[in-house]
C-alpha cells in the first residue's frame, strides 16, 4: 500500500463509513469525534478526530504543545471537551457518572511520563495498590499476582525497594506493572521514551509490544519519538493545531510528501512548524536597544 | 480607578477563593466515613502530625509557661496579690495561649507538611495515577491527613498547657518562692468547666480550620515546584489568620 493510499490528510479514518455502526463499535474501542476543546481561550483542538482500534498499537505524535498528553485526559475522563464526543467501548465519557467513569478506568491501565509511583510505598505495594484498593481478593493471591507482573517487567527481584531506589527506567516498568495488574483491555502510555538510555528504551519498547500481543490488549502510545514509534505503532496520528494532519499506518507516514509529516518525521529544525518564534526583525530588534525591549 | 479596579478584582478572588474552600470541605466530608472505615492511614497521619509535632510543641510550651510565670508574677506583685499567679497562668494557658499557639505551631511544621506533600503529589502525577486507578485521591489522600490533623491538634493543646503549668511553676514556684500549695490550690479552684470548653472548642475549632486549608493548599497547588512553594506559604499564613479571626469569635461567644 503506497503512502498516499494509506495516508488520510482530515484525520477522518477512511474505513469508518463503510462499515456499519455496530460493527464500529465492536471494532472501534475509543472514538474521538469532532472534538473543540480551549483552555483561556487558546484552541487546543478544533475539530479533532481519532479511532483507536482493538488489538493494535495506536500512536499519537506530534510537536510538543500540541496537546498530546491533554488528549489522554480527555480519554480517560480527567476534563471534558467543549463540544464534540469522546466515547469508550461506545460510551460517552462526558455523560458518565464518577462511579461510571471508575469503572471505565478499571478496563484501563495508564503508565504515566515519569512513572507517578507512590512515593511512600516500595515497589510490592505499589504494583498491588489497585488489586488492595478495587478488589476483594486475599492477600496471598494479591501476592501471587503481583510477583507475576514484576517477573513479566523484569523486576520481581526489586520487589522491596522503595521509587527513590530505582532508576528512570526501573521506575516505568514498576508503572508498567501495576498499569497490567489488573488485566485491563486498554494500556496507555504517556511518552513511555522520554528520558530513557537506549537499554531500558530497548526494555520498554520491547514490553510494550510483548504486553500488547500476549495480554491481547488496546494500546495507545502517546509519543514524539519518531524511530521508536516506527518500529512499535501499527497506526499512528500526526497532531497540529487542535487537529489532526495525518493518519495512517506509521511505515507509510515515514514516506508522505507532506511538508509537516517530512518535518517531523525526518526531525527537520524548520518547515511548517517554524524554527523561530514569531519576533520583529533581527536588525530593528538589536537596534532597539535594552531600553525599548525592556518597555 | 486602577485602585478600585483591584479592589474589586481582590474581592472577587476571595469571594472565589472561599467558594472554592466550601466546594472542597464538602467534598471531604462526603468521603469522611469511608475514610473512618481505614482506622491505619489516620493513625500514621496522627504520628506524622501530631506525634512529630510534639518535640516542638514541648519544648515551645515550657519557653511560653517560664515567660508567664515572670511576666504573670512582676505583674500580680503590683498589685501583691503573686499568690493567684496559679489562676492567671492557668486561665491564660488554657482559654487562649495554649489553643491559639499550639495551632499556630502545627500551621508552621505539619500544616507546611501537608500543603507540600500533597502538593509535591500532584506535580508527580501520584493523584492523577491513583484517579486513573479508580481510587479516589480525596478519600485515600485528602481525609486521612485531614481527620490526622483534626485529632491530633486538640491533643497537641492539651500537652502544651501541661508542659505550659509546669514552666509556670518552675518560675513561679521554684525559682520566684510563690507557695505551692496555694499556686495549685488557686489553680484548682478558679479553673470551671467553662473554661475547659472553651480551651477544647478552640482546640478543635483550629484543629479544622489549620488542616482543612493544609490539605486544600497542596489539593490546589500548581503542578511546579514553583506552585508548591507558594501553597506551602500560603497554608500557614492564611492558616494564621484564621486562627486569629477564629479565636476572636469564639473568645466572644464564651464572654
Amino acid at each position: 500500500m503506497s503512502a498516499t493510499e494509506t495516508l488520510n490528510q482530515t484525520g477522518q479514518n477512511p474505513e469508518s463509513s463503510t462499515r456499519t455502526s455496530a460493527g464500529i463499535a465492536s471494532e472501534h474501542l475509543v472514538d474521538i469525534r469532532d472534538v473543540h476543546y480551549s483552555v483561556n481561550g487558546r484552541a487546543i483542538f478544533a475539530g479533532l478526530n481519532i479511532t483507536i482500534q482493538r488489538g493494535r498499537i495506536t500512536a499519537v505524535m506530534g510537536p510538543s504543545g500540541t496537546g498530546k498528553t491533554t488528549l489522554l485526559r480527555l480519554m480517560t475522563g480527567q476534563i471534558h471537551a467543549d463540544s464534540g464526543q469522546v466515547l469508550v467501548e461506545g460510551e460517552d465519557v462526558a455523560r458518565m457518572s464518577r462511579k461510571e467513569l471508575f469503572a471505565m478506568r478499571q478496563r484501563m491501565g495508564m503508565l504515566f511520563q515519569n512513572g507517578a509511583l507512590l512515593t511512600d510505598m516500595d515497589v510490592f505495594d505499589n504494583v498491588a495498590f489497585p488489586l488492595r484498593e478495587n478488589t476483594d481478593l486475599p492477600e496471598e493471591l494479591i501476592s501471587h499476582i503481583v510477583l507475576a507482573k514484576l517477573q513479566a517487567v523484569g523486576l520481581r527481584g526489586a520487589w522491596d525497594l522503595m521509587p527513590t531506589e530505582l532508576s528512570g527506567g526501573m521506575a516505568r516498568r514498576v508503572a508498567l506493572a501495576r498499569a497490567i495488574v489488573t488485566d485491563p483491555a486498554m494500556l496507555i502510555y504517556d511518552e513511555p521514551f522520554a528520558g530513557l538510555d537506549p537499554i531500558s528504551m530497548g526494555v520498554i519498547l520491547r514490553l510494550i509490544r510483548q504486553m500488547n500481543d500476549a495480554l491481547k490488549l488496546t494500546s495507545l502510545v502517546v509519543s514524539h519519538d519518531v524511530d521508536e514509534i516506527a518500529m512499535l505503532a501499527d497506526m499512528s496520528y500526526i497532531l497540529a493545531g487542535g487537529k489532526v494532519v495525518a493518519s495512517g499506518e506509521t511505515k507509510a507516514l515515514k514516506n508522505s510528501n507532506d511538508e509537516l509529516v517530512r518535518q517531523f518525521m525526518n526531525g527537520m529544525a524548520d518547515g511548517p512548524v517554524p524554527f523561530h518564534y514569531p519576533a520583529p526583525e533581527f536588525r530593528e530588534h538589536v537596534l532597539a536597544g535594552t531600553e525599548a525591549r525592556s518597555a | 480607578m486602577t485602585l478600585i479596579r483591584e479592589l474589586f478584582g481582590n474581592v472577587v478572588t476571595f469571594i472565589a477563593n472561599t467558594g472554592a474552600l466550601a466546594l472542597f470541605f464538602a467534598r471531604l466530608m462526603a468521603q469522611i466515613p469511608a475514610a473512618l472505615l481505614r482506622p491505619s492511614l489516620i493513625v500514621r497521619q496522627v504520628h506524622n502530625a501530631g506525634g512529630l509535632s510534639l518535640v516542638i510543641i514541648m519544648t515551645c510550651g515550657l519557653v511560653v509557661g517560664m515567660v508567664l510565670g515572670l511576666q504573670g508574677y512582676e505583674l500580680l506583685a503590683r498589685f501583691g496579690s503573686e499568690e493567684s499567679l496559679g489562676t492567671g497562668a492557668g486561665l491564660a494557658l488554657l482559654k487562649e495561649l495554649g489553643p491559639v499557639l499550639t495551632a499556630l505551631l502545627f500551621a508552621g511544621r505539619a500544616g507546611t507538611a501537608l500543603a507540600s506533600e500533597i502538593g509535591l503529589m500532584k506535580a508527580t502525577d501520584q493523584l492523577a495515577a491513583m484517579e486513573m486507578m479508580a481510587v479516589d485521591s480525596v478519600r485515600y489522600v485528602i481525609a486521612p491527613r485531614f481527620l490526622g490533623g483534626v485529632i491530633a491538634v486538640p491533643m497537641l493543646t492539651a500537652v502544651f498547657i501541661m508542659i505550659g503549668l509546669f514552666g509556670v511553676q518552675l518560675v513561679g514556684v521554684q525559682q520566684l518562692g510563690v507557695d505551692q500549695g496555694t499556686f495549685w490550690s488557686q489553680l484548682r479552684g478558679s479553673i470551671d468547666i467553662e473554661d475547659v470548653l472553651e480551651g477544647v472548642t478552640k482546640g478543635a475549632a483550629f484543629g479544622v480550620a489549620c488542616s482543612l486549608i493544609a490539605v486544600h493548599e497542596g489539593f490546589r497547588a500548581d503542578p511546579t515546584a514553583e506552585g508548591v512553594g507558594r501553597a506551602t506559604t500560603r497554608a500557614v499564613v492564611n492558616s494564621a489568620v484564621l486562627v486569629l479571626i477564629l479565636d476572636y469569635m469564639l473568645t466572644a461567644v464564651f464572654f
